[in-house]
């Protein structure tokens, strides 16, 4: 059973979300061939043998392609390998491409896989339904299996190898949109929020935008990225791509810690997929206690420059 | 300009989720459906505004059985010209993506529209499904969307920033935050919406490609372990020695 894996190329590197659906891809215990495309080293290629590669498929000549044109390169590389299951990260590339190839492939598909497939019966996959309050089993009933897998989900196995590089090449057939522009929203060498394994984030409990220094001084301590509630956005006193919850960005990283948020359900949707999540709230009858591993009923303006003091003392020790 | 929307029903984002059928049915009972959040602030109101700014018509579409009126009837109310309800049960994502691109196809539209995902099966795949049967470019997760003449601009998120697309219609589009504010329907739209055009077609013969065979809820958290504030600094201290994460 051969598997193919889609990597995305952002600038030159092989993203974190890529290299778990290689790793997801090598615990299936069969050969892994990955795709993808533009300009990028050798190097950086066969070094997707650390995470699980046995062979990469590289499509040169080409770099900004829409998700059309990388779904025809996906399609057209898996009849190549027959493969019988493709498997993209769920993040923002793997949304886009993902379903196009499934309707190339007349391949089943299930987004948000947060498990190795089940096949004592049938081939099922697990994935979060309901923004994470619950978990469905799927079957796929297609003979190719179309899976993305849900950054930050699964335990990665240690693998070294070297990955053979291969070229190649596939009709994309023609871009519909033109590419104007790209604008970073992340501060420089900041973590990207949906990549980011530590979190802090803030609500309406911090009164105002200018009060938002002690979060983003402790956010920098831990190497953290920030983010915020859906009020706090929706006023402008943080950007709208900060805002977690049920109806802007859902994130699972290592550690959450909510500031001055008392947790509403649209909000938790959001972020219960995070391993470990910190509470700070004056109400000791906030939500979001309920969903915590850990919480301090306190008054933020007293307690977070506590903890950045406590994160300075660790870093210099 | 002509705009289809793919609104889908949804249950309340406080709806309490629970199974039935030995873990595989949702249990509808007592809960309030709604118009997918995604699909009515974000797709369904800035086709309005499009079409308030110039002109052309909003049709909503969507799979399922009668039960899904009631929530046609609010999208209806809050501004959309008509309603299309394709009769079938919608069973999985690649069958409901087939349905809309079959009527897509037999009709014309300039945008095709939806929500970036539903809040009960958050697949992000139907806009995409839709793009490809009908081999349409696609915009995923887009936040922003202007249309003069027969060109869209159009902003999307990619990881850590904002990129901007060009493109002629007609698009396939996914919507995020970002792109509209919601609108509270007025009484003069939920009595207008009543007598407005609600066709039901046939469905299209597709397979489902997949089927949930069960669901299950998380394991309750266990209790929180509370840091007095007088002594923040233990909230670190218990991070990196007990949780081991920072």
């Amino acid at each position: 059973m051969a598997v193919l894996v889609f990597a995305d190329n952002t600038n030159g590197s092989i993203a974190k979300s890529s290299k778990e659906a290689i790793n997801y891809a090598h615990q299936m215990g069969q050969g892994v061939t990955v795709v993808t495309y533009g300009e990028i080293s050798q190097d950086k290629l066969s070094a997707l043998g650390n995470s699980g590669a046995n062979k990469v498929l590289h499509h040169t000549g080409v770099n900004r392609v829409e998700p059309s044109q990388l779904s025809k390169m996906v399609a057209e590389a898996a009849k190549a390998e027959s493969a019988e299951i493709v498997v993209f990260a769920h993040d923002y590339t793997g949304k886009s491409v993902a379903p196009l190839t499934a309707v190339r492939l007349n391949a089943g598909i299930v987004s948000g896989a947060v498990a190795l497939p089940d096949t004592s019966s049938g081939f099922r996959v697990r994935k979060a339904v309901f923004s994470g309050k619950a978990f469905a089993n799927y079957e796929l009933k297609s003979d190719v299996k179309v899976i993305s897998l849900l950054p930050n989900s699964i335990d990665l196995v240690e693998v070294s190898g070297s990955a053979s590089v291969e070229n190649f090449s596939a009709d994309l057939g023609s871009a519909g949109l033109v590419q104007k522009e790209v604008r970073g929203t992340v501060s420089e060498g900041g973590p990207v929020l949906t990549e980011a394994e530590l979190v802090v984030s803030a609500g309406r409990g911090l009164k105002g935008p200018e009060n938002w220094g002690m979060v983003e001084e402790l956010a920098e301590l831990l190497g953290a990225a920030t983010a915020c509630s859906r009020p706090v956005a929706d006023v402008g006193w943080r950007p709208h791509h900060e805002h977690v919850g049920q109806t802007g960005v859902a994130i699972r990283p290592n550690l959450y810690i909510a500031i001055g948020i008392s947790g509403a359900i649209q909000h938790l949707a959001g972020v219960n997929g995070s391993k470990v999540i910190v509470v700070i709230n004056k109400d000791p009858e906030a939500p979001f206690f309920k969903a915590a591993d850990y919480g301090i009923v306190g008054d933020a303006f007293e307690v977070v420059p506590k903890l950045i003091e406590a994160v300075k003392k660790l870093k210099a020790a | 300009m002509d705009i289809l929307v793919c609104i889908s029903k949804a249950p309340d984002t406080t709806a309490k989720i629970q199974f039935t059928d030995g873990n595989t049915k949702f249990d509808e009972n007592g809960v309030q459906f709604i118009v997918n959040p995604y699909d009515e602030w974000y797709a369904l109101v800035r086709a309005l505004e499009l079409k308030e700014a110039g002109g052309g018509s909003v049709c909503i579409i969507t799979v399922g059985g009668p039960e899904a009126d009631p929530v046609i009837r609010k999208a209806l109310a809050i501004g959309a010209d008509k309603a299309v309800r394709i009769d079938a049960q919608p069973t999985d994502a690649g069958f409901v993506a087939g349905q809309i691109a079959d009527y897509a196809k037999a009709n014309s539209f300039d945008l095709i529209l939806c929500g970036k995902e539903t809040i009960n099966y958050n697949g992000s795949q139907v806009g995409g499904m839709i793009a490809a049967e009908m081999d349409l470019p696609y915009v995923s997760q887009a936040i922003k969307l202007d249309v003069a003449g027969a060109t869209a601009t159009v902003e999307r998120d990619i990881q850590g920033g904002v990129e901007v697309l060009e493109g002629n219609t007609p698009l396939v589009i996914s919507c995020a935050k970002g792109m509209a504010e919601q609108r509270i329907p007025n009484m003069r739209g939920i009595m207008a919406a009543r007598t407005k055009p609600l066709e039901v077609v046939a469905p299209t013969d597709r397979p489902a490609l997949t089927e949930v065979v069960g669901y299950d809820l998380p394991p309750q958290k266990t209790e929180v372990k509370l840091v007095d504030p007088e002594n923040a600094e233990e909230l670190i201290n218990l991070l990196r020695n007990e949780a081991k994460i920072i």
